[in-house]
């Protein structure tokens, strides 16, 4: 049992958590993840750790509500009890000094991309970060990331804060003003997508971090599996992060309507 | 005293020679092979949880255990990966003490109630059984006799506890809860051993718990045996993940003198055709896992599960009899192996091949898979089979199957299990260094000790084995610990 120490809204339906895991604290990198479950019959839902703090031995995790199970969980309250907490998964975010590597985050996507941003400044780069959300009240993160970017980008669809447009604009305005050596994405399947498609075009190397359907999320059952460059890929132990260019993006967005 | 004085030391003892004597050997081998009452296959077919082997009852056993014949050398025992005293708790149950039968068991075994249905017996103690040894009769039915005193026991809720050695303070760690791990974690908390399992999932059990469904072997019984591990003291912590969430270094930081591997072998396998990821196609570990250890057939389980109406599953193991008969107990009106072999080749047990039969599972040898094609949504729609035919036997004196030029044939389908074998978890071997490794990603070991490359690191299991049983891990869990133990008083 994992107690959560804080709880903060981000927008209504954004939730951050503090939870208390120390051992998972003091070994998780950026790009990890974990699997919480929230009660006797609750399901396994994987979620990428935002940021640790070794000292007071916590996680930092940020999920929104969408579907049941995200709604169970986003109504826990601090002093509350995760049931259980496991990681960190997956192959933590490969990081050097690349140059200037553009960090487009979607919406709550925003949360993950942030240890990696973090990472990615620590190591020298160039961090311009290309921050999309549907409306100013979805913007999340924004100040922890200005906190480590040379430059923000806000692109809203409405056009209610920063830039109208989508975050394919922001990234495209960049690779048409400078040499840009790595992208990095982390949102929505589908915008992870275009920005692939988008900078495949530009030649920029680029990054995505995959959400797909988990259960174990220890590579023991392949229902994260996806297809890169021809081969399958296990999202939980392979992943999360890919070549988004040699990603099946069309197999996963289908995959991922399987219980709907 | 050698094991062969000891066994030969309790078969001379006085009521053991009484109970030999009260019956003719001709009188004891007349009588013909008790029956497991089962449930009725058509009402199974619709249940999910409730178990098709109802177990003997009193007068069965006893009446059962009465046709071994108590031989001199009982040939049985080497029948046992994990070397039970079956004479001993045979005889036990003829005269009636079913909680010293119990014990027995207990004295080589961390889990008799789960060996006594899962174990392949055919294949095993009955088959060194002197019955179809040397007399061309069934063979005593050791392993429905094992089951008996086991859920005797578990009923009675007076569970003994093996006899503890004084504790000796030595740290061990144990990566994984599945049958290796906690066969090894008994044995070892026996020696005075100080026990800590990891084990990744949120549950214990491993296999035991994802893997085997309710009606072969229900949960309650696994968790029975694990609780008597932690009266013994054994200590566990689930969701942490040996290698991710703590590395061997911290074990070693943290005092831990010795650690044994039994992660296990949970990566599925796939073939790599085209059309495999639609959706619907799915693992059989992933289709099990989310049944058993995630309930998801329960409307109250958070865990959704595919419910198809006409379901193939690629394979014929034991998982693939768990998974075809899981997918008709959820429903299908058509349940089907699909298995490129002939059904003399299928590696289930007959046991299991024989309840699917009755539960109406339709079986295709002799076919193998070659694509599935989805609706416009991606689901799966229809499967291709490829026609096989045995060729000669190869080197190994394997007959190996071969396609049929021409002869295919599609099959409508909603859903697709494949279950084509497992690979070892890479976890392991990956994040400790110094480990030895088979091309096939098991560990290499001492097969006399269980020892690694790592002095203090011994494995057992799937993860020494590839894709194997339950009481092959149990028997190599107890060689390990019998060598580590060696290893500490030299």
């Amino acid at each position: 049992m994992n107690k959560i120490v804080a709880k903060e809204y981000f927008s209504e339906n954004v939730v951050k958590f503090e939870v208390e895991a120390p051992l998972i604290a003091k070994s998780r990198k950026a790009g990890h993840f974990v699997i919480i479950r929230v009660g006797d019959k609750g399901e396994r839902i994987p979620l990428t750790i935002a940021a640790s703090n070794t000292e007071k031995g916590t996680i930092t995790i940020v999920i929104q509500a969408v579907g049941e199970s995200s709604k169970k969980i986003c109504a826990l309250n601090e002093g509350d009890y995760i049931t259980d907490v496991v990681g960190p998964l997956g192959q933590a975010t490969h990081i050097e000094n690349y140059g200037t590597v553009i960090c487009a985050g979607g919406g709550v996507g925003i949360a993950p991309m942030l240890p990696i941003i973090e990472a990615m400044k620590k190591a020298g780069n160039k961090v311009i970060s290309v921050l999309a959300a549907r409306s100013k009240d979805l913007v999340i993160l924004e100040k922890q990331v200005a906190e480590y970017s040379d430059e923000v980008i806000v692109m809203t669809d409405d056009g209610s804060y920063g830039n109208k447009g989508l975050v394919t604009n922001g990234v495209e305005m960049v690779i048409n003003r400078e040499k840009v050596d790595l992208c990095v994405t982390i949102g929505p399947a589908i915008m992870m997508k275009f920005v692939s498609l988008l900078t495949q075009k530009y030649n920029v190397p680029t990054m995505a971090s995959l959400n797909t359907i988990m259960v174990d999320g220890t590579g023991m059952c392949g229902a994260c599996r996806i297809t890169v460059g021809g081969k399958t890929k296990f999202v939980c132990v392979d992943g999360p992060e890919f070549n988004a260019h040699e990603v099946d993006f069309d197999e996963m967005l289908m995959r991922l309507r399987a219980y709907n | 005293m050698t094991e062969q004085e000891y066994i030969q030391s309790r078969r001379n003892e006085p009521w053991r020679d009484e109970l030999r004597r009260s019956m003719k050997a001709k009188e004891r081998g007349d009588r013909a092979r008790v029956h497991m009452p089962e449930l009725d296959p058509e009402y199974r077919s619709h249940s999910l949880k409730e178990e098709v082997n109802l177990g003997l009852s009193e007068e069965q056993a006893v009446f059962e255990a009465a046709r071994c014949l108590d031989c001199a050398n009982p040939t049985c025992m080497e029948g046992c990966p994990v070397g039970i005293h079956i004479p001993t708790f045979i005889k036990n149950i003829e005269r009636g003490e079913f909680l010293e039968a119990a014990k027995v068991l207990k004295e080589t075994s961390a889990l008799p109630a789960v060996c006594g249905r899962v174990c392949p017996q055919e294949k095993q103690c009955e088959a060194k059984c002197i019955y179809i040894q040397k007399m061309k009769k069934e063979p005593v039915a050791i392993g429905y006799l094992e089951r008996f005193a086991a859920d005797y026991e578990q009923k009675s809720g007076k569970m003994s506890l093996p006899e503890l050695a004084p504790a000796n303070g030595i740290k061990i760690a144990v990566v994984g809860s599945g049958p290796a791990g906690l066969s090894f974690a008994g044995d070892m908390a026996k020696k005075g051993y100080d026990i800590t399992v990891f084990e990744a999932l949120h549950e214990i059990g491993g296999v035991l718990k994802y893997g085997i469904p309710e009606f072969r072997l229900p949960n309650s019984v696994v968790e029975v045996e694990i609780e008597v591990l932690r009266k013994m003291g054994v200590k566990f912590i689930n969701n942490c993940i040996v290698g991710k969430t703590i590395t061997r270094e911290d074990l070693l930081e943290d005092g831990y003198k010795g650690i044994f591997v039994a992660s296990g072998a949970g990566l599925p396998n796939f073939m790599n055709i085209p059309g495999e990821n639609l959706i619907g196609v799915m693992s059989s570990n992933e289709f099990l896992t989310r049944v058993n250890l995630m309930d998801a057939s329960n409307p109250e389980s958070d865990t959704p599960v595919q419910k198809g109406k006409k379901v193939a599953i690629i394979g014929a193991g034991n998982t693939a009899m768990d998974a075809v008969r899981t997918a008709r107990r959820l429903g299908a009106e058509r349940a089907m192996v699909v298995y490129r072999r002939s059904e003399e080749e299928m590696p289930a047990r007959l046991e299991e091949v024989k309840h699917a039969k009755e539960e109406g599972i339709e079986f295709h040898t002799l076919h193998n898979p070659i694509r599935y094609e989805g609706d416009e949504k991606g689901h799966v729609q229809r499967m291709l089979l490829q026609k096989m035919e045995l060729g000669e036997p190869d080197a190994s004196g394997r007959r190996s199957p071969r396609p049929i030029e021409g002869a295919t044939e599609w099959i409508d389908v909603d859903e697709v299990i494949v279950s084509v074998g497992v690979s070892p978890n890479p976890l392991i071997p990956s994040t400790f260094k110094g480990l030895e490794m088979s091309k096939w990603g098991t560990i290499i070991v001492n097969q006399e000790t269980m020892q690694s490359a790592l002095p203090e690191v011994y494995a057992g299991g799937d993860i020494v084995r590839g894709g194997a049983t339950v009481i092959l891990a149990m028997g190599d869990g107890r060689k390990a610990a019998a060598a580590m133990d060696k290893a500490f008083n030299s």
